[in-house]
């Protein structure tokens, strides 16, 4: 390998981005416009669900509780009703996404007992939200009874000030306002680096052989290394603009905490990189037409990043074969790295693993397309 | 090296596409220091042979031997001593002339001095010393193809090419490229060019005339014309269409073309056949100011070979 012949051929692919500003232009613009589109729009968060009430009790204790839920960002109180066929038809038109039952015999169990139960009823066909709704609907009741329970023990006679009071408060390890937006950005910059990184290459080579300029090319002592390397050097530092364009939106404007150090968001950020970039300049040199290699490309890193890397869909609630899959997949492993560098704070130690798998799996592409480019016509 | 050896050996060349067999057996060698021309046709094979012999095409059989390096099993290796202008503008048309030229020297690794010498040498002789800083693809057809010469000349090969550099120029440029050509030879470089313009078939050493993907003749131009079957004659007429209409059909008269002054027809025995077309010409009243036995141009022979039974295919 001459740095000679792979310089030349760097400098001559970044005066060719220069002198293509439109280009230029949408590399730099998609990664700014897709984290704003797709930041917004993935927004898993519950606010202001609409909930219908059945209280068959009709005490001041059960109203209590709906002051609770109406009080609770989650949640507004969109109807009350006083049948269960009311109550099937409110959640069936999807009126309600959730409805809250109380039992004739609320406020005498509580009185007795100290806890009773309550019924709650879902719409379950949006599993993610009925998922959350049960989860902030828990909270939400806890909170109730803590009040609940320090009436009771008020009552019993016993001094407020001996009892500790109980506070039922769900604790969120890592992302502790429960913002599923902080887990959900700093895999959409995987998602997005991936998109934007490997379209940037995947034009390189078929660009060449449509602009018929491969064959006064292969024709000189360039090595397909040489060929490669000075190819992706220049994307790599669009590729870091673009990443750093993404990172600090995430961490200033949607506000997801950063813990961790640059130091390995850079280091990881770059071999993430390394990999897409590599796809894409492999794509470029197997599929001949630029529009072709580009579509390829498009589907092969943005489908199977947004469905199987964990960046919304959880990996451990995947069935285990595509589990499974998902090792093969370069995205699952900088997911993993964004989420631990933002929001634990970890280290390049503790991510030795995902960072060896991308390192692997970055210089296996790489061997691979080195190989299958080859300096003939045909 | 052997001053006997030639620098370029075909041998057996053969390379076959789906639906037809572009080259066909093609064997012929170049000595150092000559221009040798591929000349034929459209679709006789002349890109696809210079392909295989700039070591870009593998082809299907036969061999190839460029400055004594095998060029089928180490195309790698001959890429060193070849410098090759493919047919279709290859240079990257968003880069300025000194950028092309830049991009090949470097990748030739050609010392950075060197190639300022040679470039400012190239270009001033195709007169494109005012161009350097243009872009290469807002440059006229005949100075993307001077461009490309000098991109191919930067790193001094030992030989150089050419694929049809010509189609399509002005004749000024044309009259440029054939003097740096000649400049060329000069320095001992080893030119092979290929070109459909059979006038420019003259200007070459040694020549091949190539169809279907085969050699129908390899020697001088000047041992061509004596393989010409028969005769041309030629005859001033200011009026050809009448002439060519009252002699097309006579026997042992063929290849009856209209030029700028009359008509131009290959006879098997001019002694026999001259007074023949005077007669005919006469019987229908087309006049004419003379009928001789002419200087055969290579179009006239290439044409003639085509027709002549006889000539190996
Ligand atoms: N890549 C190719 N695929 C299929 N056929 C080809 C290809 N290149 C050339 N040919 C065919 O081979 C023959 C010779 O072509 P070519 O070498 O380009 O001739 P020339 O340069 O003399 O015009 C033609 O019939 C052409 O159609
Ligand atoms: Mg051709």
């Amino acid at each position: 390998m001459r740095w000679r012949r792979l310089k030349a051929i760097a400098v001559k692919e970044v005066l060719q981005i220069w002198r293509d500003p439109r280009s230029l232009m949408i590399a730099l613009l998609l990664p700014f416009t897709q984290m704003f589109l797709l930041g917004y729009g993935v927004n898993l968060d519950l606010k202001h669900l609409p909930v219908c009430t059945f209280d068959r009790e009709g005490s001041q204790l059960s109203q209590a509780l709906f002051k609770h839920f109406q009080a609770s960002q989650y949640f507004t109180i969109a109807r009350n009703v006083t049948s269960y066929a009311e109550l099937t038809a409110a959640i069936d038109d999807a009126t309600c996404g959730f409805a809250i039952v109380v039992p004739p015999d609320f406020s005498e169990r509580l009185n007795d007992t100290g806890s009773a139960p309550v019924q709650a009823i879902l719409d379950a066909s949006d599993d993610n939200t009925a998922n959350l709704a049960l989860g902030y609907a828990t909270a939400v009741v806890a909170g109730y009874s803590a009040d609940v329970q320090l009436h009771w023990f008020d009552r019993q006679g016993r001094p407020l000030q001996q009892i500790e009071p109980m506070t039922v408060q769900s604790r969120v390890w890592f992302n502790e306002d429960l913002e599923s937006r902080n887990f959900i950005i700093p895999g959409l910059v995987a998602v997005i680096m991936a998109l934007v990184g490997a379209q940037l290459t995947s034009l390189t080579i078929s660009r060449e052989r449509e602009r018929g300029t491969m064959e006064l090319l292969v024709s000189t002592p360039v090595k397909p290394v040489e060929l490669m390397f000075g190819k992706l050097a220049p994307y790599l530092v669009l590729g870091w603009l673009d990443a750093a364009f993404c990172l600090v939106i995430a961490a200033l404007w949607f506000a997801v905490p950063f813990r961790g150090t640059l130091v390995a968001l850079f280091l990881t950020t770059t071999l993430f990189l390394v990999a897409v970039l590599s796809i894409g300049y492999l794509l470029s040199v197997l599929i001949r037409s630029q529009v072709g290699a580009s579509q390829i490309a498009l589907v092969v890193t943005m489908l199977p990043t947004v469905l199987l890397s964990g960046y919304v869909f959880p990996i451990d609630q995947m069935p285990t074969v595509v589990q499974d899959i998902t090792y093969l997949l370069y995205s699952r492993y900088y997911v993993t790295i964004l989420k631990a560098v933002f929001l634990k704070g970890s280290g390049i130690l503790e991510l030795m693993t995902p960072i060896l798998f991308l390192a692997v799996y970055a210089s296996a592409v790489m061997i691979l397309a080195a190989r299958s480019f080859r300096k003939r016509l045909d | 090296m052997n001053a006997g050896t030639p620098i370029v050996a075909a041998e057996a060349l053969t390379k076959r596409f789906a639906e037809s067999v572009a080259v066909d057996g093609l064997t012929f060698s170049v000595d150092r220091g000559e221009i040798f021309g591929l000349v034929g046709p459209d679709g006789a094979g002349k890109t696809t042979t210079m392909r295989m012999l700039a070591g870009v095409l593998p082809p299907d059989a036969g061999s190839i031997v460029v400055d004594s390096v095998d060029v089928v099993a180490d195309p790698e290796g001959a890429k060193q001593h070849i410098s090759y202008m493919p047919q279709r503008f290859g240079l990257y048309e968003d880069l300025t002339v000194d950028e092309n030229i830049r991009f090949y020297a470097d990748l030739f690794e050609v010392p950075s001095a060197l190639r300022e010498e040679r470039a400012t040498r190239l270009l001033a002789a195709s007169g494109m010393s005012q161009f350097r800083a243009r872009l290469a693809g807002q440059l006229s057809g005949g100075m993307k193809q001077k461009l490309g010469l000098t991109c191919a000349l930067v790193h001094t090969p030992q030989v150089l090419l050419l694929d049809e550099p010509t189609t399509g120029v002005d004749p000024v440029s044309r009259r440029d490229f054939w003097r740096i050509l000649y400049g060329l030879r000069e320095e001992g470089v080893t030119i092979l060019i290929s070109t459909a313009y059979l006038d420019e078939a003259e200007r070459c050493n040694r020549l091949a005339l190539l169809y279907g993907g085969r050699v129908l003749y390899c020697d001088t131009p000047v041992a061509l014309k004596r393989h010409m079957p028969g005769a041309l004659i030629v005859i001033t007429s200011s009026a050809g269409r009448d002439a060519r209409a009252a002699i097309a059909r006579l026997a042992g008269v063929s290849n009856v073309v209209l030029v700028g002054d009359g008509v131009h027809a290959v006879v098997d025995d001019s002694r026999l056949r001259i007074p023949e077309l005077r007669q005919a010409l006469e019987g229908v009243n087309v006049p004419f100011a003379n009928i001789a036995v002419g200087e055969p141009s290579i179009e006239d022979v290439f044409m003639a070979l085509l027709d002549d039974p006889e000539a190996p295919r």
